[in-house]
């Protein structure tokens, strides 16, 4: 009889066009639709993960080899030539680049990948957005989750490899996979945002990769944040440069990974409760944008 | 007036049981799409001109406003662009009306394309995982679902061979085996009904009875109006995005088919065919009261069956016969020349055999007319058609919107004892 109600509730409104939906409820209705088909997310999610490494002789071991490289690169370059020195872990004492840079560089792969792929996943799957109806911020959602997957593995040996080191990371494990659900979060509500927007407008991929160049050189992946300086003068005016480069979530990302696994020591709460409140602030926006893009994905694709 | 055609005893009402529960209901929805002049999907343009690019609005959908019973099988009809395929994405939620809204009763199930999200790469259990979580069962229900989703698509044995490497027959099965296995309450299904080969097809009009019997919603939009007359009780007819007519489905297919007309082309030797072959039926005619070879005849009309026959030898007492069928398989009726005692002691070169049928009975629809030679005994079999030949019968007298395949040909008395004239 639900539909009797509903007919009334129209009728009630002048039997024209209903309310719009609040955007919040829109949003709370589409965080319902995706716990309830937690289903459809797993199976996405290992679609992706399947689809990623089938036909491929290395299959899994690809997802290592592509950090490892980076590693490498970023050793020669920045640790070999350009010198750069990082200070050892404070109270750890561990003192190798190439740990300090994997310590950064996959927290910011999750981020680059998670949107890129967010950005390709609604693109890829246009077919099935216009022929089944099914939440969609899921397709987004799997995209974030199998990149998550990817990221928990690498963390995995990059855990092993800091033990190896001398570094007693265990108690600290904990920790860190809620850090990264959190990270899950924030990068979960970028790709709804982006996924959804470009659709819209294609402009938005070529601009992201600009983005994530610009992102990457503003968070401490190659370089300690002590390089940073509190403050620059430019035009005459005081820049707390220190301040605005705080702001940047990632560098606060990278700065608890490396608190809790090259330092291996408790990070600041400060920290953790921006990082909390900014990944709230995130998946919200993502969410909403994407509840009030959503309705015409099918058109529009 | 105590012998006359009387009207029917149900004038206006509805075929439908009278607890009438709507499954889905469509109120007042509009729908419109931009037409864009220039395709530009660029922020530049955006800024530059203040708006995204220059459009047309077109309407594919205008102020429709219908209600779907339970229970019943309802098609929607009309020429290309009319708006059906946009209704039925709009009520599958693929499509959100721009004004009005749908509401679906229960658990919505779209055939609009069958094996969408397929993963090509992945083997056929792990898409039918895939699948029927995307067409949103449960991990335990597709676990329950499981042989018998292989089972129905008959792939046993391909299993777990990746989909990229099924033939596109099996691929549909497949796809069309999960989404029929996902039980909803209202099915919505787009043209794909054509697909796989005869016994597919047969399985899947079979699953289409057992939905029916099971009283579940089935939304169709076809082309083919001979299968919405058999299958629909109910047919929509849209017409450049409004709502023309809607009613029962053999008033409406028959309302449309007046309109539109188009000629309808001889269907012919598309059927099975065996027999030893020394005599053959060539060619089968239906010949309307002009005497002009058609494939479209009304209700009352005198038609003639003329089969063409070519013997290439002296064929002693051969018997003709024929069977009509509707297309969803019933078997109509079957006359042959042995029972009506009309059997040449010999025949031999070429010639033809008529069935005249002074007042054909059969009602409004389409049927499909399969034909054999055999030998007197009716057990050696010369040359046997199946469904070689299809025609169409169009309402005529008597008038009958009720449904059904036959007329009685009855008449209607009154005998009131008040003596009420």
């Amino acid at each position: 009889m639900r539909v009797l109600e509903d007919d009334v509730v129209a009728k009630a409104d002048g039997g024209r066009r209903p309310a719009r939906p609040a955007l919040l409820a829109a949003t709370i209705g589409s965080v319902r639709e995706m716990w309830e088909s937690r289903n459809l997310l797993a199976n996405l999610t290992l679609r992706e993960l399947r689809g990623k490494y089938k036909r491929s002789l290395l299959g899994w071991a690809w997802s290592l080899v592509n950090p490892l490289a980076t590693m490498l690169i970023f050793a020669v370059v920045f640790g070999v030539f350009l010198k750069v020195k990082v200070p050892p872990g404070d109270p750890s004492g561990l003192d190798v680049f190439a740990l300090f840079l994997l310590c950064g560089i996959l927290p910011w792969n999750l981020v680059a990948n998670g949107m890129t792929g967010a950005m390709g996943t609604m693109l890829a799957n246009s077919n099935l957005i216009k022929k089944v109806y099914f939440p969609r911020q899921v397709l987004i959602a799997a995209n974030v989750a199998s990149s998550v997957v990817a990221f928990l593995i690498e963390m995995g040996v990059l855990a092993v490899a800091l033990l190896l080191a001398g570094n007693f990371v265990l108690p600290w494990l904990l920790p860190v996979i809620a850090l990264m659900a959190l990270q899950f979060v924030f990068v979960l509500g970028i790709g709804l945002t982006l996924g959804v927007l470009n659709v819209y407008f294609r402009d938005v991929q070529h601009f992201t990769g600009i983005l994530l160049q610009l992102w990457f050189y503003a968070t401490p992946v190659v370089y300690p944040v002590s390089v940073v300086p509190r403050t620059a003068h430019a035009l005459g005016v005081e820049v707390p440069v220190r301040f605005l480069y705080d702001l940047n979530p990632m560098v606060r990302f990278v700065g608890v990974y490396r608190d809790l696994l090259y330092d291996v020591r408790a990070p600041a709460a400060g920290d953790l409760l921006y990082l909390l409140a900014v990944s709230a602030v995130t998946l919200l926006v993502g969410l909403m944008v994407f509840a009030r893009l959503e309705p015409k994905l099918a058109e529009e694709l | 007036m105590t012998e006359a055609a009387a009207p029917t005893p149900t004038t206006p009402a509805p075929t439908t049981p009278a607890p009438m529960t709507p499954a889905v209901v469509v109120d007042h929805v509009t729908k419109h799409f931009r037409l864009y002049h220039e395709r530009n999907q660029h922020l530049k343009s955006t800024l530059l001109r203040g708006r995204r690019a220059q459009y047309e609005e077109f309407y594919a959908l205008r102020d429709v406003d219908l209600t779907v019973p339970e229970g019943t099988t309802f098609g929607l009809i009309g020429e290309n662009g009319s708006g059906k395929s946009t209704l039925l994405k709009c009520m599958a939620r693929i499509l959100r009306p721009d004004e009005g809204h749908i509401d679906v009763k229960g658990k919505v199930s779209a055939l609009l394309e069958l094996g969408a999200g397929f993963h090509p790469e992945l083997s056929g259990r792990e898409n039918v995982h895939l699948n029927g979580s995307i067409l949103g069962l449960g991990k335990k229900q597709i676990a329950a679902k499981f042989d018998e989703i292989v089972e129905f698509a008959g792939l046993e044995r391909f299993i777990d061979t990746p989909v990229k490497n099924y033939s596109s027959g099996m691929y549909v099965r497949l796809g069309f085996s999960v989404a029929i296995n996902v039980e909803p309450d209202v099915l919505l299904v787009d043209e794909v009904l054509a697909v796989g080969d005869e016994s597919f097809q047969r399985k899947c009009n079979e699953k289409f009875a057992d939905l029916k019997a099971a009283k579940k919603t089935v939304v169709v939009v076809s082309h083919g109006l001979s299968s919405i007359r058999s299958l629909c009780d109910q047919v929509a007819w849209l017409k450049d995005g409004t709502l023309h007519a809607i009613g029962p489905a053999g008033d409406v297919v028959d309302q449309y088919i007046d309109e539109v007309h188009p000629d309808r082309q001889q269907v012919s030797g598309s059927g099975t065919r065996w027999g030893s072959g020394e005599a053959r039926v060539d060619r089968i005619e239906l010949v309307d009261g002009d005497g002009h070879p058609t494939a479209k005849v009304r209700t009352g009309e005198r038609v003639t069956f003329r089969f063409h026959y070519v013997m290439t030898e002296p064929i002693p007492r051969p018997v003709f016969g024929m069977a009509v069928h509707t297309l969803d398989g019933q078997h109509v009726t079957g006359p042959n020349t042995r029972e009506a005692d009309c059997v040449p002691e010999r025949l031999e070169g070429e010639g033809h055999v008529d069935l005249v049928v002074p007042v054909l009975m059969l009602l409004p629809g389409t049927y499909d007319v399969s034909t054999a030679i055999t030998d007197y005994a009716t057990l050696h079999q010369f040359d046997f058609r199946h469904r070689t030949f299809r025609f169409d019968v169009e309402p005529g007298q008597p008038k009958e919107s009720y449904g059904g395949v036959v007329s009685l040909g009855g008449l209607w008395q009154i005998h009131s004892l008040d003596g009420e004239r």
